[in-house]
């Protein structure tokens, strides 16, 4: 599904994200530059060490205390990185909003989830509590709980794993949002209902504009919902790409690796399960050349002491890698 | 294990007040074990020409003397010595019996674990003093029944908190990967609980040394604790307080020296706490 | 006829609600369940939340306890022996756990770890014995350099694991009980493991119990596989008959939940199936998946149904089985 606005709600530039331990830095994201448009979803796969939702936590000002994040952040051309708490207050939580893996942690235990969800209507819109109850009520009814009513006088820890999860979805909502961040929505629920969810992000989709920046492990969930994919890798984007593109052929060799190692439920039964040898690089320590030459098999030296840039491949692609797989 | 103990102790060494307040206690502790056997006084050397006389060089008193002509100097370092001694070895005693009583009621659970914690509240709810009256009647006065009064007090708050850390120990998978792995319970309660409680354990056991020190130190007070001649540096305290409008330094200086080194543990207990947690997280 | 190495018959675990303040009732986690393991052979157990899959991994090893059933190893009832006796047992049935890192001590070294369950088993091994044998487990399980003297924290995910799995195979145990053994490695290094797994089985003809959610993991290492739903059994098939064939109505659903990747789905796929696992505390009269059941008929609401056999080694406990539509491959 094609863009609806050529209009970048989510401008990443050059984004760095260091951690810092006593005299050490650790980067956990390097030099990661994006766009996301209304009307577009947009996957970012990684593993651990990726830096995948550190991006996303620095867009949204979430970062751990010893975390710096430098580079540029621009949210409809309004600069955020910088900006002032005031400026970024105005835009969280209403226009720009994340989703989070683990729904328990991310809704208060104490306070009922009519209250909760009432809260962010009455914050961001100025309405007053009844108007905002209804509003709840509404969109608790449009992402498909089960008596609504009574859930609104429920408490986080009496919902399942997925009922919470369609609630922060929907208290994200409740704004009508420019960009919905979702980080790894589904991997802490069940698989029958993860399936559910899914389904939930693709109806909003279509029924409104809203950009969505999906963040996943798996290459399967993201198939039915992007339009693009970038793959992460030690914190830098390895390779970037339509969905459909990088679905028929992926170039660089971690993006194929990963889609070889996601399990297959059909076809020929294999003895042994691919996987990639070696384990994701240590953060904390700085390599020469790319980060993935350990683990690749097209590895030449030139790999491990020439790091490559991320470059354009024509048709909106972006690939950093010397020995790409063919094309 | 010393891995963990290694780092603590680098974090430490690079606490200025963690090293202050160590460094003060160390130094307390040698002087008030040197300091008697440099001078000429001993703690009961009666010197009727220099009663209750102001600390000063000219007649050799550096601190004073008291009602009875004995050297303060002298007298408080021995003071300062047995109180020490008393604080360590009461908080080892209720170190060694509250662990052991703790972790095995808190792995055991069930009605063991119910049954062992009643006798410890049944325990904590007799009044202290009356518990120490009880024994001075029967068993007299004396250093050793000092020490198991005091003893028999510190356990019951290190059995306490030896268990709430087992029970939230006995959930963790590597307890019960012990188990799966068919460790007896008395090997996972010593080669696995205590290793990893004993943390938050020692933190406390640094804090109960000023506790201890000041329960001897309050029951020398009334009169209960170190008998003279000896002293403690609760029994300086309570001459100098009957002495406090006229001789004011026979009452200052255990005070001072008892509150900077309460003041002292208390501080290193903390540090040692930070350091810890650091590392745990 | 050789009797499997593992029997498990009606096993039931029960815990109490909170919720009935005056009389605390009892639900069961795991109901009834019964299943066999040969010697060699690795059965794959799949669920959701609520299926009861770890409860019954710790009830089958007594390390919680089990209400009524059997667990027949080696001819004697696990659940039946004296502790010291089972503590022997032990040897024979290991666990390794879903988290590694926090499945060992942290306050211990690796070596320290590894020699535990030689002094636990084989207490008449000298030093040197010792480290011999967990130098070779250490490089068995591919992992390589003086590891001994280092602490768990030190390690990667994946390195914990391949740690925690040295240990569990230490004292030669005959079967070991993986619970969520990958699910917290990265998908990329969970294959490295079940390798592994793979490869120590066909060396020492383990056998092995794969607990997992991971429909695509379970299918690489597992001969049969058993599914699990509301802590009971609802079908137990050899592997290319459970993913080509199923009979339950929950196992075809779950199958057709996982996103596929390929082929690529550009429209929306299988109506995805309604409603929730079943909380622990539910207590259902008939077929524990009738709420959910898109089949479900008035008899699937008031009797639990009896498993029945379909084919070889295919069991299926459903009513409607027979009047289920073929099933369609995944995908």
């Amino acid at each position: 599904m094609a863009p609806v606005l050529a209009t970048p709600a989510l401008e990443i530039e050059g984004l760095n994200v260091d951690f810092l331990r006593g005299t050490r830095a650790t980067a956990a994201v390097r030099d990661v530059s994006l766009s996301v448009a209304l009307g577009e979803c947009l996957a970012i796969v990684g593993e651990s060490g990726s830096g995948k939702s550190q991006i996303f936590l620095a867009v949204m000002d979430l970062l751990a205390g010893n975390a710096r994040a430098s580079g540029s952040v621009r949210f409809f051309g309004h600069e955020l990185l910088s900006a002032p708490r005031s400026a970024l207050d105005a835009v969280r939580g209403s226009k720009l909003t994340m989703v989070f893996q683990d729904p328990l942690s991310a809704l208060t235990p104490h306070l009922k989830i009519g209250v909760q969800m009432a809260e962010v209507l009455v914050r961001h819109r100025g309405q007053s509590w009844r108007e905002a109850e209804a509003a709840a009520l509404a969109m608790l009814s449009r992402v498909r709980i089960s008596e609504p009513e009574r859930r609104l006088r429920q408490y986080p820890h009496e919902l399942s794993g997925g009922m919470r999860q369609r609630v922060l979805i929907g208290m994200s909502l409740l704004c009508e949002p420019d960009l919905l961040i979702a980080d790894e929505p589904t991997t802490a629920l069940d698989v029958t209902v993860q399936a559910q969810v899914l389904e939930l992000l693709r109806s909003m989709r279509l029924e409104s504009r809203m950009g969505i920046v999906l963040i996943s492990h798996d290459f399967g969930l993201v198939a039915g919902l992007a339009d693009r994919i970038i793959v992460l890798y030690a914190g830098r984007i390895v390779e970037s790409a339509s969905a459909a593109q990088l679905f028929a052929r992926p170039r660089h060799p971690y993006t194929a690796a990963l889609m070889q190692c996601a399990p297959a439920l059909t076809g020929i039964h294999q003895e042994r399960m691919p996987t990639l040898p070696g384990q994701p690089p240590d953060p904390g320590i700085r390599v020469d050349g790319c980060a993935f030459a350990p683990r690749c098999s097209n590895a030449t030296a030139r790999c491990r002491l020439d790091r490559p840039m991320l470059q354009s491949i024509g048709a909106g692609a972006q690939l950093a890698c010397h020995h790409p797989m063919p094309a | 294990m010393s891995g963990i103990w290694s780092d603590t102790a680098r974090r430490l060494k690079s606490s200025p007040l963690a090293l202050a307040a160590a460094g003060f206690i160390v130094a307390v502790a040698l002087v008030s074990i040197v300091g008697p056997l440099v001078d000429s006084n001993r703690f009961d050397t009666l010197d009727w020409s220099n009663i209750a006389v102001a600390p000063g060089a000219q007649h050799g008193h550096w601190l004073g003397t008291d009602r009875l002509g004995r050297d303060l100097f002298v007298r408080t370092l021995d003071g300062t010595r047995i109180s020490l001694l008393i604080g360590l070895i009461a908080t080892s005693v209720s170190l060694v019996v509250g662990v052991a009583y703790g972790a095995v009621a808190g792995f055991a659970g069930g009605n063991i674990d119910r049954w062992m914690m009643r006798v410890v509240e049944i325990l904590s709810g007799l009044p202290l003093v009356f518990f120490v009256i009880l024994l001075t009647v029967m068993f007299g006065r004396g250093v050793l029944l000092l020490l198991i009064s005091i003893g028999s007090i510190g356990w019951l708050t290190m059995a306490r908190i030896v268990r709430g850390q087992t029970l939230s120990i006995r959930r963790r998978e590597f307890i019960e990967a012990a188990i799966a792995g068919g460790a007896s319970s008395g090997r996972i309660i010593f080669k696995h609980v205590i290793p990893n409680v004993i943390g938050p354990v020692i933190v406390y056991a640094t804090l109960t040394v000023p506790q201890m020190i000041l329960f001897e130190s309050f029951l020398s007070f009334l009169g209960l604790g170190i008998q003279e001649p000896h002293a403690s540096l609760g029994t300086l305290i309570a001459d100098g307080a009957a002495e406090m409008e006229a001789a004011p330094w026979i009452l200052l200086t255990p005070g001072v020296l008892l509150a900077v080194l309460l003041l002292s543990f208390n501080i290193f207990g903390d540090c040692l706490r930070d350091a810890l947690d650091t590392e745990e997280h | 006829m050789n009797e499997p190495l593992l029997r498990v018959k009606n096993l039931r675990v029960e815990f109490s609600s909170s919720r009935g303040l005056l009389a605390p009732e009892a639900f069961a986690a795991i109901d009834d369940v019964s299943f066999d393991i040969e010697a060699g052979e690795t059965l794959g157990l799949v669920g959701e939340s609520g299926s009861g899959k770890s409860t019954l991994a710790r009830a089958l090893l007594r390390l919680i306890p089990a209400m009524r059933g059997e667990v027949r190893w080696r001819g004697r009832d696990l659940l039946a022996m004296g502790a010291r006796e089972l503590r022997r047992e032990r040897r024979n049935l290991q666990l390794v756990f879903q988290d590694p890192l926090s499945s060992l001590d942290p306050r211990m070294r690796i070596a320290e770890i590894l020699a535990e369950p030689l002094r636990i088993f084989e207490p008449s091994l000298n030093e040197r014995e010792r480290q011999d044998r967990i130098d070779r487990m250490l490089e068995r399980v591919g992992l390589v350099g003086s590891l001994g003297d280092r602490y768990p924290r030190e390690f990667s995910g994946g390195q914990c694991q391949r740690i925690a799995i040295a240990r569990a195979m230490m004292p030669g145990p005959k079967i070991l009980i993986c619970d969520e053994a990958v699910s917290s490695l990265d998908v990329s290094i969970q294959g490295q493991i079940v390798n592994l797994l793979h490869d120590l089985q066909l060396e020492l003809g383990m056998a092995i119990l794969f607990i997992s959610h991971n429909l695509g993991v379970v299918r690489h290492i597992s001969h049969r596989v058993l599914v699990l739903y509301g802590g009971r059994a609802v079908e137990i098939a050899p592997r290319d008959r459970l993913f080509a064939a199923p009979a339950h109505p929950y196992t075809r659903a779950l199958l057709a939940a996982v996103p596929a990747l390929l082929p690529l789905r550009s429209s929306a796929p299988v109506d995805p199936l309604a409603g929730e696992p079943p909380r622990v505390d539910e207590v259902s009269k008939g077929c524990v998946f009738s709420s959910r059941c898109a089949y479900a008929a008035a008899e699937c609401l008031t009797t639990r149904p009896i498993p029945e056999q379909i084919s070889e080694q295919h069991w299926v406990a459903c009513h409607r089985w027979r009047q289920l539509p073929a099933p369609t491959p995944p995908g």
